[in-house]
């Protein structure tokens, strides 16, 4: 197999490939932020009743909050803000397709890649 | 500096003048992996409280521990016949292919960045919250740890580690007196188990809290496969990573052990799943203001150690990707005097120290979850693919690990679960993150991939792979 000779890259090119990652880096990471869509979905279930006992502490919990420095009034927001866990199917069938996708394009594309890799490396001894 | 430097022709693995120092010994190793992940007993784990409840959190910590033994038993066998900077990037070259090897990097990077972002952001928090001044952010804090770790890890890499040992090991003691300090032994003087993880609030959320405990189960021990980076500058890389490794999660699963136990058994678990600083206030709930003090200070020490070897792997991922030309050679210079990949180290300060002011603890840690976890699903192929290629026999392996493929089955059921457990909070980060692997990976295969030169990137001496 002939040996594969890469072109030189200038330095202008090779400026522009650094910006291509790091922009790509930061609306990866950045832009989930932007939209709102990061963080987990938790909402507060209010109680009218904001005493211990209502909120489901016994004595025990009830010393230790206080000495935290928590009220019952303090800690209702922190206690009663719950998760409320919903399996969104579409979402989750969406996530699968395309982590799915993502794997089988790595794997097919890599091994493209590295049968020329082992073509040239031992085709050359 | 000399022209191969100015070249990119950094590493003796490819036959060039600067290389990186083999100057370190398996405790290096252990410290590298510990010290990056013993923050998650600080922070991190208890979340997974709040998501299932304190229940949760345990069932999380053996079964993720699970999970983490799984990585440790295959990376230890990889790395020790793959021994180059990069870890598991450089196993990915050899056993799947360039783009894969790509995509691994760029986990890595992501992963231990943003586990760098998310310590600065603990260790800030916590000076803050001790001063107790109006007024007074963590900004500066942040800072600081940031680029006077980047200048440490510039400076050389057994500097950097030999100070990671000793805070480490003074974090970890720490974790070990205040266990002692409670009397484990009885229940009702100090600790009060039976009275906060009662029949009624142990799993608040039922079974599905115990899968979505899953994500910040993670945080236990994510970034133990760390010391793999460090593959090309161990003296004895047949010996020290393994031992390091194993010697490493051993020490993670005793130190979550008690850490759970102490936590659990001094505060209510909506109060353990929402604070920062759980160890803190376990020692403040002693009422010993030595406890209260020493667990400060290991709070800021482990967040200290986490994100300096954040910054060697980080960089040393970076590098690799460099010297294979996946990316511009430019960033495969090792330094000559420090022999350090200080370009790399550079070159990813601005990037940490922008996200530590715009994303927050919880979402810097997300995402670092959300890298570790694509890498450990690559694991579980990887090392499937490796025994295939290569049987036992065909080439020498520093370490076999045993009961293959059970650990490799383990492993990819448990990052199943994971991403899962991920979706229930953050599966619109998951999509964003994949489709932008996705995407980046187009780019170098049609584009990158160019400028890299094939043959070369075998650099193993090995013989022709099966099925090839």
């Amino acid at each position: 197999m002939a040996r594969y000779t890469p072109p030189e890259q200038s330095k202008a090119g090779q400026v522009f490939d650094i910006a291509v990652v790091v922009v790509a880096i930061f609306v990866a990471l950045w832009l989930p932020l932007k939209l709102g869509l990061a963080g987990a979905a938790k909402s507060i279930d209010p109680l009218d009743a904001k005493t211990w006992d209502a909120l489901g502490q016994n004595a025990t919990m009830a010393s230790i909050w206080e000495k935290l420095g928590y009220t019952p009034e303090t800690a209702h927001d922190i206690i009663q803000n719950r998760f409320h866990y919903i399996i969104d199917w579409p979402t989750l069938i969406i996530m699968a397709i395309v982590l799915i996708a993502y794997f089988v394009f790595l794997f097919r594309a890599s091994d493209k890649e590295y049968r020329e890799v082992i073509n040239e490396k031992f085709d050359d001894k | 500096m000399t022209a191969a430097v100015e070249t990119g022709l950094t590493t003796t693995i490819h036959g060039d003048r600067v290389s990186l120092l083999r100057v370190l010994g398996p405790a290096h190793v252990w410290a590298l992996g510990v010290g990056i992940v013993l923050v998650g007993e600080f922070t991190g784990w208890n979340f997974s409280a709040d998501k299932g409840g304190a229940l949760a959190a345990l069932i999380v910590c053996w079964i993720v521990g699970l999970l983490y033994t799984s990585v440790a038993m295959i990376d230890s066998e990889v790395t020790s016949t793959v021994a180059a900077a990069g870890g598991q990037y450089a196993q990915a070259k050899h056993i799947v292919g360039p783009l894969m090897a790509f995509n691994v990097a760029l986990f890595l990077v992501f992963a231990y960045t943003m586990l760098e972002v998310s310590d600065a952001i603990l260790l800030g928090d916590t000076i803050v919250a001790k001063a107790g001044v109006e007024g007074l952010t963590h900004n500066s804090f942040i800072a600081a740890t940031i680029v006077v770790l980047a200048w440490l890890n510039y400076r050389g890499v057994l500097m950097t580690l030999n100070v990671n040992f000793v805070i480490t090991a003074i974090a970890y003691v720490s974790i070990v007196i205040l266990f002692f300090s409670v009397s484990p032994w009885t229940q009702g003087a100090v600790l009060k188990l039976n009275e906060l993880v009662t029949p009624g609030n142990a799993l608040p959320y039922g079974w599905i809290g115990v899968i979505a405990a899953f994500q910040f189960g993670i945080w236990y021990y994510l970034g133990i496969e760390g010391t793999t980076q460090a593959a090309e500058e161990v003296r004895s890389p047949a010996r020290s990573l393994p031992y390091g490794t194993m010697a490493g999660m051993i020490t993670l699963l005793i130190a979550a052990a008690m850490t759970w136990y102490v936590c659990a058994s001094l505060m209510p678990w909506e109060y353990l799943g929402i604070t920062y600083y759980p160890l803190w206030d376990a020692g403040k709930l002693t009422g010993s203001p030595l406890l209260e003090n020493l667990l400060f200070i290991a709070t800021l020490l482990a967040a200290l150690a986490s994100a300096n070897g954040c910054i060697n792997d980080a960089a040393r991922a970076w590098f690799s990707l460099g010297r294979d030309r996946y990316l511009p050679s430019w960033f495969s210079a090792v330094h000559p005097k420090y022999r350090t990949p200080y370009r790399s180290i550079l070159f990813l300060l601005p990037i940490a120290l922008a996200f530590a002011f715009i994303a927050d603890l919880n979402q810097a840690i997300t995402f670092s979850i959300l890298s570790g976890v694509l890498q450990y699903t690559f694991m579980s192929i990887n090392i499937m693919m490796f025994r295939k290629k290569w049987p036992l026999g065909t080439i020498r392996r520093g370490y076999t690990h045993p009961f293959h493929p059970l650990p490799a089955i383990v492993l990819f059921c448990l990052c199943m679960v994971t991403f899962f457990a991920i979706f229930l909070g953050f599966g619109s980060q998951l999509i964003a993150m994949t489709v932008f692997y996705f995407l980046i990976s187009l780019w170098f295969h049609f584009y990158r991939y160019r400028f890299v030169r094939r043959g070369d990137q075998f650099s193993m001496p090995w013989p022709k792979p099966q099925g090839y």
